[in-house]
């Protein structure tokens, strides 16, 4: 790689986007995590790296995803100043927060997340969603990855769908798509709130 | 006369002499386990023979088929992975006392546990013989050796009660005195597909004997002699009367699924899986708008 | 199978490139964050044919992919730093014995227990010298998810070739992060057999010093009857302790790899032209390193890059030229300082040579690579 060619990819990345999805384990963070690193990478042919906490706390109350999506090559593969967070309990947000930039958006709960800092935030009922209009609480992951692009297009609809339909459990393809459905009508509401 | 048979199992020139000392129980056993190896038509080019460290793990050295002398306590697991690599072949594993129950007492037990046919030939002397007369596992206890100068504190293993209990298929005792009976046992154990074990007690008049005043190796061989017990006939005599011996024969034979004819069965339901993943991808290929997608493993939320 | 594009994590692409370059058995023990790869290959492996073992530790691991390989079949194992530590005996012996296998360790904090879930880069000595005894074999230390697999399918291809255990150097951050791959087809991917002998067996020595070192290998039961030993061995493979024969093993192990170095010897190296400064990195603190090194070039300071990809034997030559034209070199890595040493043995000490250190269990970062630079102006 030329100089030239080397500032023009350090350009490039700092129009990377890094997304933190964020909550208690068992919320189905890290599958969530995996299908939008592969829309991004398989059916949007850009670059992703998706990491996630192991060990203990990957069990506990502040679990988490990460996913850096890029036009170039992603080369430190963790997230340093978020672009989004997704918050599903207090804990997570009142740990991760302050990761974000200062332009990034805080995605939480609105029934879970209580006291919110004061960035920007959306604060939607997306358990209650899941739970509720879905039918399967199992599918919060779902509505709040439908939430979270729909919000920040940081990739297509449709790419997220199919990603969604290689990677959930047979025989809940349906019901995977109604959470995604539930939750781009979270973004739309959302966008109205920010807009606000 | 013809030519002894085990001359056509020995490897001529440069192994021998053997490292085996003067009145060494071990030279028996090669000797059963050959004409065990005859008896059965094995093929030389077929048998595999692992060995570990010790003075009865040199024997691989000697014979002539595919030999492998391993690590000290390793020859069970370097012969499962072998025999799972290439399930046709027969494979021996040549061990003692301390390698298959101290350094290699693990393998020792998980092997027996999955039943892999493996056939063991397990030669019990009491004492670490290489290294010079140490007490190993299955020193008695109070015996002496040249780590237990006083008398063994310890109790010892035994050896082939803890391969029934570890879920071996085929455990039989003889010892060096009992020939005849060894060749049987031998060509038994390799008759039974699954972990076979041979435990031979066989003497080690340099150390064992030595720390031990047991005489001479006749005066040893005359002990197993008078102090063994076919299990056939175990009934006859009265648990007073069985203290201080030992039981020699088959002291378990139950045959039970062998592992790798076991593994075997899972290839073949993969393969199944495949071809039929294969086939509908094909159909697939037919009917646009299908799913390409079904060879891909659902993976499961976190 | 045609080419596919797949997201994977690291783990994956380490036992989807075993499967494609012909690896046909696995021994392992669960270890994190090493148990994935055995996971996988617990699928793959019998769809096609191939076979997998769940061993009792480590220990008994190694044993079974050495047994498999005398056997014939390429064998690979996977763990981490304690269950490393428990392989090295089966290593050395794999290296007396001259056995092909592959022993993917990826590594965490240590020593001892250490940091399960975290990363580190603190085996690298110990992949090099772990067993006793003068020894040689070959280390790769892949950059990310897709060398991985590169790499592992070059490890077969290097320990099949010359018959020497290969030491695919992961660790926990490469492991388990997923990333792009595109899997060509397997049809298109270059695998490399071990030599069989064609010489009838009773010609046949399996320890035979040849020109190149390498003897060819023939698998038990194939009609070849010979002897292996961990013990020092002649060239028909039984013990011996007469001092010539000894002597010609021991070169006969060292030269097969010494003399190949330019066959096995692979490294990246950017902007070395003009450096006055370079950074040495290797496996995924490369990836901070490479970030820093365009950052630092973008802000006109002349920083090269050079990234071992055969961590062993070392890139000595390849490093040397262009070490000699830089005033001061940095050695990233993600433990308290161990290729620094071997940077040292490079460059007689007369230039500046300061490592970039992390060993709390997290990746290193551009950020610290960059402050590290600048400060020595």
């Amino acid at each position: 790689m030329s100089p030239k060619q080397a500032a023009k990819s350090q350009k490039a990345q700092f129009q990377k986007t890094e997304i933190r999805l964020s909550g208690s384990g068992g919320q189905g963070l890290i599958l969530a995590g995996l299908i939008l690193a592969e829309a991004a990478a398989i059916y949007e042919g850009k670059n992703a790296v998706q990491t996630q906490s192991y060990g203990p706390e990957a069990r506990g109350g502040a679990s988490k995803s990460e996913v850096i999506i890029s036009n170039t090559e992603i080369l430190y593969p963790k997230t340093t100043r978020l672009d989004y967070l997704l918050a599903l309990n207090q804990e997570s947000c009142d740990k991760y927060a302050h990761d974000l930039k200062e332009d990034g958006l805080l995605l939480a709960d609105s029934d879970a997340v209580e006291h919110v800092p004061p960035i920007k935030v959306i604060s939607l009922p997306l358990v209650r969603t899941a739970r509720d209009k879905v039918g399967r609480i199992m599918t919060t992951n779902i509505v709040s990855l439908g939430a979270l692009v729909g919000l920040s297009q940081v990739i297509s609809v449709a790419s997220l769908e199919k990603a969604v339909l290689s990677r959930v459990p047979k025989g809940t393809e349906e019901l995977n798509l109604s959470a995604l459905k539930y939750g781009l009508e979270l973004a739309e509401e959302g966008k109205k709130y920010l807009e606000e | 006369m013809t030519q002894p048979l085990v001359l056509n199992y020995l490897r001529a020139k440069k192994q021998f002499p053997h490292v085996w000392c003067p009145g060494c129980g071990h030279g028996v056993v090669m000797g059963s386990l050959i004409r065990a190896i005859d008896k059965l038509a094995l093929s030389k080019d077929d048998v595999v023979m692992v060995s570990g460290i010790g003075c009865s793990s040199r024997m691989t050295a000697y014979v002539d088929f595919n030999t492998l002398h391993t690590l000290h306590g390793r020859p069970i697991a370097y012969a499962t992975g072998l025999k799972l690599a290439r399930p046709e072949l027969p494979v021996i594993v040549i061990t003692g006392d301390g390698d298959a129950t101290a350094i290699g007492g693990n393998h020792f037990i998980h092997a027996a546990r999955r039943n892999i046919d493996l056939t063991i030939i397990l030669m019990n002397n009491n004492i670490y013989g290489m290294t010079g007369g140490q007490v190993s596992p299955t020193t008695p206890y109070g015996g002496r050796g040249s780590t237990a100068k006083s008398g063994n504190p310890e109790h010892p293993f035994d050896i082939s009660q803890l391969a029934i209990a570890a879920g071996a298929s085929f455990v039989a005792r003889t010892t060096a005195y009992h020939v005849p009976a060894m060749d049987r046992l031998i060509q038994q154990a390799f008759e039974n597909k699954g972990f076979s074990l041979v435990e031979i007690f066989s003497q080690c008049p340099t150390y064992e004997g030595k720390w031990n005043k047991r005489g001479d190796a006749a005066t040893m061989l005359k002990y197993y002699k008078d102090n063994a017990i076919p299990v056939t006939s175990k009934s006859k005599y009265s648990e007073e009367e069985l203290k201080d011996k030992f039981l020699i024969g088959i002291l378990h034979h139950t045959p039970k699924a062998e592992f790798t004819a076991e593994y075997q069965k899972i290839i073949e339901k993969y393969q199944i899986k495949e071809q039929m993943t294969q086939l509908s991808q094909q159909k697939g290929k037919n009917e646009p708008e299908a799913s390409s997608k079904e060879s891909e493993s659902p993976v499961s939320e976190d | 199978m045609p080419e596919k594009t797949v997201l994977m994590q690291g783990n994956e692409a380490c036992s989807e490139g075993a499967i494609a370059a012909g690896c046909r058995f696995f021994a392992g023990y669960p270890i994190t964050p090493s148990t994935e790869i055995a996971e996988s290959m617990s699928e793959k492996l019998p769809r096609v044919g191939g076979k997998f073992i769940q061993m009792e530790d480590e220990i008994a691991s190694i044993s079974a992919i050495i047994g498999a390989s005398v056997g014939g079949l390429k064998s690979m194992t996977a763990t981490s730093g304690p269950g490393f530590s428990l392989m090295q005996e089966g290593i050395g012996y794999a290296c007396m014995a001259e056995i092909p296998i592959v022993i993917a360790n990826v590594m965490r904090g240590g020593p001892s227990t250490g940091l399960p879930t975290k990363t580190a880069q603190g085996d690298v000595m110990q992949a090099r010298w772990g067993t006793h005894g003068d020894h040689f074999l070959i280390v790769l230390a892949p950059e990310s998810v897709k060398e991985t697999f590169y790499l592992t399918i070059k490890s077969f291809n290097l320990s099949e070739k010359y018959r020497v255990p290969v030491i695919l150097l992961l660790d926990e951050a490469i492991g388990h992060m997923r990333e792009k791959v595109v899997i060509p087809d397997y049809g298109d991917i270059l695998t490399e057999d071990r030599l069989v002998p064609i010489v009838p067996p009773q010609w046949y020595k399996p320890y035979e010093i040849t020109t190149d070192f390498v003897t060819p290998m023939a698998p038990f039961g194939s009609g070849y009857r010979y002897n292996i030993t961990g013990l020092t061995h002649d060239e028909m493979g039984f013990p011996t302790n007469k001092e010539s024969e000894i002597i010609s093993k021991m070169n006969k192990l060292r030269d097969k790899i010494m003399r190949s170095t330019t066959d096995i010897v692979d490294y990246e190296s950017l902007y070395t032209d003009d450096a006055n400064t370079l950074v040495i990195t290797f496996g995924s603190a490369s990836r901070s390193a490479k970030e820093a090194v365009q950052y630092l070039r973008n802000h006109r300071r002349k920083v090269g890059f050079f990234r071992p990809i055969t961590v062993w034997p070392f890139p000595e030559k390849q490093l040397r030229q262009i070490i000699k034209k830089v005033d001061q070199v940095y050695v990233v890595e993600m433990n308290q300082g161990q290729l620094i040493d071997e940077v040292r043995k490079v460059e007689c000490y007369h230039k500046k040579i300061f490592g970039i250190n992390r060993y709390d269990g997290e990746m290193i970062t551009p950020n610290q690579i960059i402050a590290k630079i600048r400060e020595a102006k």
